[in-house]
């Protein structure tokens, strides 16, 4: 421990964490001491370090989802002190550094609480009810090869660069979690404006608007603007694309009339 | 065992296109009557998984991830490469095809590269067409950049986030061939052996990881498609989950592995701050276009970077290589890094590092136009080592970032194991013994989209109406005892030490005598030293809870041991290549200015390893290299 400190102060600091082995068994807090931090480390490297101190002492490690520890996997994230992914705004948990906490700071760290994610193990949620809404439409349905020239159709910076605003979403969960209502709003409509705001994805934009939105209800709760969504995301998504998504899915019940009176004249 | 490269007759050019109508088709009413299993969701598997399920094919999708969509190649940064010439530059797809084999330092095939450069164009076109969001520029049009090892701008990105908006693309693909093609989705399920029954490949057999239990797929076909090794070293630009577990096991199977030494060392990442560090953190190449690489000329010089004035600083990537300047490739700048770091004129608190400077462009092109292209990289260098680049230099050290050996496989990227097909960084195929930047997303969606959607055919169409192995054969009964009882055996030592800390004391071994610098004497070294520290983990290794719910020590601990096994073949591959070439830099061999010395006449091969027992030397088949088109030269950047 003091090889890595003689830089930096050690802190220490103390966490109580969720422990649940199994979805059909109760969890419960556990508190542990934690010494010797260094303001270097990230916040899972110091989960890391409490994991092995646990392990030597016969107990089992805290499971937690992580995986490129970059903030761009989407794997990590839990509540600290109540806050999606801590109090760093747009950063992931595995982005936040000890040194924004400082020695003696009492942390509490939990899994995200929402109806769409039921618990895996202590802090680890099974978060597939993103994959459904992406399967009911989140896509443009181009087979592989046959696409034409991708310089034949100029697409505005401007648009390209809302696309892209849009696009940055990671899928880590925090703005469900962050809701009071569990909502997945923001998720859906970043995927949804990401192409619906893209020329390529025009044709099918009805189809995909109504598809998303109807999966999206059948497992999280309603949108009411609250904003905690985007103060907790970790890419700063706008909930201006909620507001398009509003707009998009009001348009496409019309649409969707329409076209139905163009099949039966 | 068919070790044939494959590679088609005729004139370079037109290599592909005769194969594409030499290879055997099925006919697409017949192709719903081939099971295919793919391994791995990145670039390669998601985008192979949605193409062949696209042309009818039944598939099905294993990753030990969540969701497809969390795969590696999502942090991917700088950009993806494309002969597209929308820049007016010179570039072609025979240049790309020249700078790949060229950077690849001579150890690649040319049919392959030949047609990794012509499909190249078609990626482009396939990834907007899906709606991945690439830099344009005002008047619409893509935009793009340079890249180390090139003299063209061929670099098409999306900000910082390129990888993720092209897995984005391939997993939103695939996310449509579940719902429109019946692809069956198998996510949190780690697949650990492959199954080979009468000389063909049968099936996997995979653990649900929420559960524990242990459960076979049968196919026609399997795709491995299973990402590189680089978290042999513990430390590394992976993600932490990264493994060779699945490549690994295929070859105890009985398919090869070619090249293992050949890995990749990025100079542009964050040193390391102290031992706790679970992973290195990888800053794109692109930020070599503007920034400038240098370290003071005095040793220890202990000034603050903006006290130092020019005339002690060394611009040393400038200096020795006036022509590519700080565009070197990769392997050269991290060299050229380690060679400033040992002679003691490293910076940063552990002296570890060389100073990435943005001064001039800030004031060449202004602030604003430094944030649009950096922005993020800033900002995430900020983030870890609490220091604005904006005011003080960024500091960068190399560290293991890509890995170029991987299975061996012919031009249909076929292993030697027939039925087995391997996709994007787990195999060897493209790169030789140097990968350059934004080639790696070109070969993972070249793969997976344009190579093994024809190739795969020519496999599968004599075997119209077989069944698939029975899961209940007694191939996939003794594979699936054996990985229970691998898993049942590590739980039951119950030792002192983490699975941490031995993957750590491996990785030592590794970086310290197998890393950036080789030579007989440290590889010898580490051959005495990896066996004991197997023998440490089959004793002494410590994984606490149970096989039935979530245990990710229990994950780890079955991937470590296959490091503790992989890590002596990649050493063995270094021990016999008696030279220096792209990432494999052995000490003996170097000209007189520190340059890898290559040899043609000896070592113009691939090394493709046979597994003989854990404990036994692999054997070495040698598939020799021919230049055709291309005559290797020394590589000079001069």
């Amino acid at each position: 421990m003091s090889d890595a400190t003689t830089h930096t102060a050690a802190m220490r600091i103390t966490l109580t964490v969720w422990r649940q082995p199994s979805p059909d068994v109760a969890g419960k807090f556990e508190t542990y001491d934690v010494p010797g931090v260094s303001p270097d480390m990230s916040f899972l490297e110091m989960l890391d370090v409490v994991n092995e101190r646990l392990m030597h002492d016969g107990k089992e490690p805290i499971a937690f989802d992580h995986d490129c520890r970059e903030g761009i996997c989407g794997s990590c994230g839990f509540m600290i002190n109540g806050q999606a992914h801590g109090p760093e705004r747009a950063t992931a948990t595995c982005q936040l550094h000890m040194r924004k906490f400082r020695d003696g700071d009492h942390l509490t760290i939990e899994p995200w609480r929402a109806a769409g994610f039921p618990l895996v193990k202590d802090l680890i949620v099974d978060r597939s009810s993103f994959d459904r809404i992406i399967e009911s439409g989140g896509y443009i349905g181009v087979g592989t090869g046959g696409a034409p020239d991708g310089n034949l159709i100029p697409i505005p910076k401007p648009v390209a660069d809302a696309s892209m605003d849009a696009a940055a979403c990671i899928g880590c969960g925090a703005c469900v979690a962050a809701c009071p209502n569990g909502a997945a709003q923001l998720f859906t409509s970043a995927k949804m404006q990401h192409l619906n705001l893209l020329p390529q994805g025009q044709a099918e934009r009805w189809d995909r608007t109504i598809g998303m939105v109807e999966t999206m209800e059948t497992y999280f709760g309603s949108c009411t603007n609250h904003r905690e969504c985007e103060a907790a995301c970790p890419k700063s998504i706008s909930i201006d694309f909620i507001a398009l998504m509003n707009k998009d899915y009001a348009k496409a019940q019309l649409k969707q009339r329409r076209l139905i009176g163009q099949s039966f004249p | 065992m068919a070790f044939e490269s494959r590679i088609p007759e005729g004139p370079l050019e037109d290599k592909w296109d005769n194969h594409k109508f030499e290879v055997k088709l099925v006919n697409p009413a017949n192709k719903r009557r081939f099971d295919i299993i793919v391994v791995g969701t990145g670039l390669a598997g998601a985008s192979a998984a949605a193409s062949l399920a696209e042309l009818g094919y039944n598939v099905k999708v294993v990753t030990f991830h969540d969701s497809p969509r969390r795969a590696h190649s999502i942090a991917a940064q700088g950009g993806i490469n494309a002969a597209k010439n929308y820049k007016n530059d010179g570039d072609s797809v025979y240049r790309l095809f020249y700078d790949t084999i060229k950077g690849g330092d001579y150890r690649a095939r040319e049919a392959n590269v030949y047609r990794l450069a012509q499909v190249s164009v078609d990626i482009i076109d396939q990834c907007v067409a899906q709606g991945v969001p690439f830099a344009r520029e005002y008047g619409g049009l893509l935009d793009n950049r340079s890249f180390g090892g090139a003299q063209v701008s061929r670099t098409f990105y999306a900000r910082g986030q390129t990888g993720q908006q092209l897995l984005l693309g391939a997993y939103q693909a695939l996310m449509r061939a579940v719902h429109s093609y019946g692809v069956q989705l198998y996510p949190r399920t780690e697949m650990l052996d492959v199954v080979v029954k009468d000389g063909r490949t049968a099936g996997i057999v995979c653990r649900d990881l929420n559960t524990g239990e242990v459960f076979s797929m049968a196919g026609h076909a399997v795709v491995l498609a299973t990402g590189g090794y680089g978290n042999a070293f513990y430390l590394s630009t992976n993600a932490k989950n990264s493994n060779v577990s699945a490549t690994w096991r295929a070859a105890k199977k009985g398919a090869f592995f070619a090249n293992p030494c050949y890995t990749q060392i990025h100079p542009t990442c964050i040193p390391a701050s102290d031992e706790f560090q679970s992973k290195l953190t990888l800053m794109s190449e692109s930020l070599r276009n503007d920034g400038r690489v240098w370290v003071p000329k005095k040793m220890d010089d202990n000034r603050s970077p903006d006290q130092i004035p020019e005339d002690d600083r060394d611009y040393f990537l400038e200096r020795r290589y006036p022509a590519f300047g700080n565009l070197v490739p990769r392997d050269v700048a991290s060299r050229a890094i380690k060679h400033e770091v040992d002679a003691g004129r490293g910076v940063g608190p552990l002296k570890n590092g060389a100073y990435l400077d943005f001064t001039e462009a800030t004031a060449r092109v202004g602030h604003e136009v430094v944030e649009e292209r950096y922005g993020n990289l800033f900002e995430m260098y900020d983030r870890i080592t609490g220091e604005d680049p904006y005011k003080v230099p960024m500091r960068i050290n190399p560290a293991i970032h890509y890995t170029m050996g991987g299975l061996w496989v012919d031009y249909n990227l076929q292993s030697n194991l027939p039925g087995l097909f391997v996709l994007g960084e787990a195999n060897f195929s493209d790169h030789g013994a140097n990968r350059l930047g934004a080639s790696a997303l070109m070969q993972g969606l070249a793969d997976g989209y344009f190579v093994l959607p024809y190739t795969i055919g020519d496999y599968l169409a004599p075997l119209l109406g077989t069944k698939p192995v029975s899961i209940s054969d007694p191939a996939f009964v003794e594979s699936e005892q054996a990985v229970d009882d691998q898993v049942r055996r590590m739980l039951a030592i119950k030792g002192t030490r983490t699975v941490d800390e031995i993957h750590r004391e491996l990785g030592h071994v590794l970086w310290d005598n197998c890393g950036m610098a080789r030579s007989e004497q440290s590889l010898s070294k580490a051959l005495a030293e990896i066996p004991a520290i197997r023998e440490e983990f089959w004793k002494n290794v410590c994984v606490l809870g149970e096989n039935e719910s979530r245990n990710q020590s229990l994950e780890k601990a079955g991937r470590v041991a296959d490091f503790l096994e992989f890590g002596e073949l990649m050493v063995f591959d270094a021990l016999r290549r008696n030279e220096s070439c792209g990432g494999h830099f052995r000490e003996e061999y170097q000209t007189e200015d520190g340059e890898a010395l290559r040899d043609d006449e000896h070592y113009a091969y691939v090394a493709a390893w046979e597994f003989k027992g854990v404990d036994n030397e692999p054997e070495l088949h040698k598939e020799p290299l021919n230049f055709e088109f291309v005559h290797p030269s020394t590589r000079s950047y001069k």
